[in-house]
């Protein structure tokens, strides 16, 4: 796709240490006056009300989430790992037990214990809910830091370096391309779950969280660093660039001083979209059983407890499934008004959009 | 270029390469994976491993081991270490699922894609738009196995509108080939339907601020005509291109969960019993075969681009 992606076009942030033209003819800030390009692109966010209500309802999932031991103490009296198998629970009057003989675990009772049901081991659903959505945001928070890092790193020295470097790198991330994504995030999160990651310093445990944090972070570098990359080929022929040579700034401090800066509202632009798709990731590698190792839970874990019970109890798919799907719109339309907020024609572009990268199964 | 293809095709050939190396180490860096204690049984004593390491060539080092295993799979005559199969018949076998999968979900996601995209963007701002914007972030926020198993309990299980699960041959029945695929490729689709309208909306509202638009309004083409002859063709070019990769990522059974969900045993599934058996002949192969389908697309359409638009240099 080098070719056909295309250098996107300049975006709509601060270009280098240059003053604008405007700036340069009639005084600093006699364009608009006083309004720097996020200053503007925050304005329009902010008159967005449908992008900040579901940035919003993001928000509030994320704080649920971390308050659930809260939730787990002072309400539901139950942590996440406990079984309620043998109990009883009065609803309305009526007894009745958690899980039946037949092994039905009861539906919603919307009461402050069981209050989402439970599931097969007699789990609170509504406690496992919270606690998984720690996981899955803290494994989807991880990865997107691991991906933009190491992306922004290979974008910045290939684009800027050109020549071998640019050659090996592209390579390598041509070959994570084109490696099955599904295929590669399952064997990695299958081996590293039976021994774990040994990096000789590092020693990963097979049922850390990090696991899949880091699998997910690294399947997705090539999207990003490519999309960088096509971008800093463009930027380090531009005349701020030369000036920077001129005045004898270092690569280092023209790749971090200089074209960084430009790279900004890309980045932005691309941070919710990677934790969206890490998040999801997350959750299709716990189908497999290569993501978080069960009893932990994430949504994805009990999205696959939950399709293997499937014709008894359904509550037990679509709690966690519907809970995850609500996190990632949130997060998917705040990013679709922070990019019109911050490049209104739309100009930023991916070579490849990375939600359709491969079936997101 | 003929330069151009003949790096693009050497470059594949690299990629290719080295995916099989990465694959095969992968599986040999696993603590306890020594597949001839697998391949065994429980109750081998020590002299029996050693023979079926000497026998499978478990005790060569690890090239000759990789060289061996690439020149069976060139051959055709790669084993599985679970199933003693023949790896390439298992896969051919799998395939015609994988293909009905991939190409009917692959036709419904482009039509529907597109037919929305153009419709959101000629309604750009007003009801239409808004509402198919909604949908398509609907899609594109929902994962497909869930979506699957949420269509299965109440499509298939509780009102038995559709079959569960299965596959039957397009050529043994035609109509419950049809059927037992429906939802599978609805919940493979929808993803796709809303990358595809929102990339595609955009695509269109960017073309049409370019000046060859104005050109053609200005010498009188009817406004359909402008749409159809000038925006969508060039609009279009980067959707059909994705179309490619996301078809040739299916193809290499990238609907993995999907199979499971619905029972469909094609080479997603075969590739998923593999990696949880550790069996690596069979992942080698599949990994290949589904890294190859994405190389080649993506060269065809990097090709493409290139033959059809003069201004890319072939560099």
């Amino acid at each position: 796709m080098s070719v056909a992606s295309g250098l996107p076009a300049a975006p709509a942030g601060r270009e280098g240490a240059t003053p604008g033209l405007g700036e340069v003819i009639l005084g600093p800030g006699a364009v608009t006056p006083g309004l720097g390009p996020y200053r503007l692109a925050w304005r329009r966010l902010r008159g967005n009300r449908v992008a900040l209500a579901f940035g919003l309802l993001f928000l509030a999932i994320a704080l649920v989430s971390v308050l659930a031991p809260l939730y787990a103490h002072q309400i539901a009296k139950t942590g996440p790992d406990e079984n309620h198998i043998t109990e009883t629970i009065k609803v309305g009057g009526r007894t009745l037990e958690v899980v039946s003989p037949g092994g039905i675990p009861i539906g919603p009772t919307w009461r402050s214990r069981f209050f989402l049901g439970a599931d097969q081991n007699g789990r609170d659903i509504a406690v496992r809910l919270l606690y998984g959505g720690r996981n899955s945001l803290f494994i989807g928070a991880v990865a997107t830091t691991i991906t933009m890092v190491l992306a922004i790193l290979v974008g910045l020295l290939s684009g800027y370096s050109r020549g071998p470097v640019d050659g090996v790198l592209s390579r390598a991330m041509d070959v994570l391309w084109a490696y099955p994504a599904v295929l590669l995030g399952v064997a990695l999160g299958v081996v590293f779950a039976l021994g774990g990651i040994d990096l000789g310093l590092f020693h990963l445990q097979g049922s850390s969280l990090l696991v899949p944090a880091v699998i997910v972070g690294v399947v997705y570098v090539p999207y990003v660093a490519k999309a960088l990359r096509g971008q800093v080929l463009g930027l380090r022929e531009r005349e701020f660039v030369d000036a920077a040579r001129a005045q004898g700034l270092g690569h280092v401090r023209i790749m971090l001083g200089e074209i960084l800066p430009n790279l900004a509202s890309t980045i932005v632009v691309l941070v919710p979209l990677m934790l969206a798709n890490s998040i999801l990731r997350e959750a299709s590698l716990s189908v497999r059983g290569a993501g978080v190792q069960p009893p932990s839970p994430s949504w994805g874990t009990m999205i696959a407890e939950g399709i293997r019970f499937i014709p008894a109890a359904i509550h037990t798919t679509l709690v966690p499934g519907i809970m995850l799907m609500l996190a990632v719109l949130g997060i998917n339309v705040f990013g679709d008004g922070l990019r019109d907020a911050l490049d209104p024609r739309a100009r930023v572009r991916v070579g490849r959009s990375p939600v359709s990268a491969e079936i997101e199964t | 270029m003929a330069r151009f293809v003949a790096r693009r095709l050497f470059s594949m050939v690299l990629v290719l390469f080295t995916i099989s190396i990465l694959t095969f180490l992968i599986f040999q860096a696993i603590p306890n994976g020594d597949p001839a204690l697998r391949l065994a049984g429980r109750t081998a004593t020590a002299p029996q491993i050693e023979d079926v390491r000497r026998q499978w060539g478990f005790d060569k080092p690890i090239y000759v081991q990789y060289a061996r295993t690439m020149e069976k799979i060139i051959d055709g005559e790669v084993i599985s270490y679970s199933q003693q199969q023949n790896v390439e018949q298992e896969v051919w076998r799998d395939l015609p699922v994988t293909i009905s999968l991939a190409l009917g979900a692959g036709i419904l996601f482009l039509i529907f894609g597109v037919l929305f995209g153009v419709l959101s963007a000629i309604t750009a701002g007003r009801t239409t738009d808004r509402a198919l914007t909604v949908l398509a972030m609907f899609g594109i926020s929902m994962p497909a196995f869930f979506l699957a198993a949420v269509m299965s309990y109440y499509l298939g299980y509780k009102w038995g509108i559709f079959p569960i699960g299965g596959y039957v041959k397009l050529t043994d029945d035609p109509w419950g080939w049809f059927t037992h695929l429906i939802m599978p490729w609805v919940s493979l689709a929808i993803l796709q339907v809303g990358v595809y309208s929102r990339l595609l909306r955009s695509n269109i509202l960017d073309t049409l601020g370019e000046d060859y638009v104005r050109t053609a309004r200005a010498k009188g083409l009817s406004e359909r005509r402008v749409l159809s002859r000038h925006v969508l063709r060039n609009s279009l070019i980067p959707v059909v291109s994705l179309w490619g990769l996301d078809l040739a990522a299916l193809f290499g059974g990238g609907a993995l969960l999907i199979e499971i969900v619905f029972d469909l045993h094609g080479v997603g599934q075969y590739a998923a019993e593999s990696i949880g058996r550790l069996d690596v002949p069979p992942i080698l192969v599949i990994t290949m075969l589904t890294a190859f389908f994405v190389v080649l697309m993506s060269a065809i359409t990097d090709i493409l681009y290139a033959a059809l638009d003069p201004r890319i240099r072939f560099s």
